[in-house]
């Protein structure tokens, strides 16, 4: 499942849709403050958009693009900004994720703050969530059994 | 006769929701799933409850069918029973 496709229209497809998708789920992240949609559906549809590239393209081209090492530490650093950005608030006096202790920071007013505040950890969050959606993906579609693997034990299953 | 717009979603929901556990072929049923989850996302559009109808649309009908298409694959086509 995760071979090469050997169908030029569905590369060519999933070549035009691709940067579409990603453009799609970076505003659902920028503009979950005021409409629907935020940082978990944005990231969902970018780890979406990551799998469409996995089944077309291959997971050698995906390799080159979008490392495990990269996708852990996407995985990590979102985390890494939600609870950062909470603790902030914490030792600047407020409560835990209380945005408007942000503005001694950020030189705004409080209203403003809590505006980029909550900008600040939906990016957290769509991180975290496209990082895991693609390996959810990419475990399950490979089994735990990595295509090098094979290669270096001589084995080469056919491509699904 | 004029029959209201939610009354045809729940009926489409629920004609879905039976076929999906009644058709024998496993990646059948995943797509109608996709489908059941594309018809509760346009139910709760249409209640007004915008947020709640993105992310049935993304995860469900999204990435939900591509992680079960890619579990059949996996394992096996067709059902036992």
């Amino acid at each position: 499942m995760i071979g090469k496709s050997d169908d030029i229209i569905i590369k060519t497809i999933a070549r035009i849709f691709v940067p579409f998708l990603q453009l799609y789920a970076l505003y659902v992240i920028m503009h979950g403050h005021y409409s629907p949609g935020g940082g978990f559906q944005g990231g969902v549809i970018l780890g979406a958009s990551m799998a469409l590239l996995l089944i077309t393209h291959g997971y050698d081209e995906l390799k080159r693009r979008l490392p495990e090492g990269v996708l852990l530490l996407l995985g990590s650093l979102g985390v890494l900004i939600y609870a950062g950005i909470g603790l902030l608030c914490l030792i600047l006096g407020g409560n835990y994720l209380d945005y408007s202790q942000l503005s001694v920071i950020l030189g705004v007013d409080a209203a403003h703050a809590r505006s980029l505040g909550i900008l600040g950890v939906e990016l957290g969050v769509g991180f975290t969530v496209m990082a895991i959606m693609y390996s959810i993906f990419f475990d399950i579609s490979t089994g735990g059994i990595l295509p090098e693997d094979q290669r270096r034990e001589g084995r080469v299953e056919g491509e699904r | 006769m004029n029959i209201p717009f939610d009354i045809i979603l729940q009926l489409f929901v629920v004609i879905c929701a039976v076929a999906a556990i009644t058709v024998r072929d496993l990646l059948s049923a995943v797509m109608i799933l996709g489908a059941y989850s594309f018809f509760m996302c346009l139910m709760w559009a249409q209640l007004g409850a915008v947020d709640v109808a993105f992310t049935e649309a993304s995860v469900s009908a999204g990435i939900g069918t591509i992680l079960l298409v890619a579990a059949v694959l996996k394992t096996t086509r067709r059902t036992k029973d």
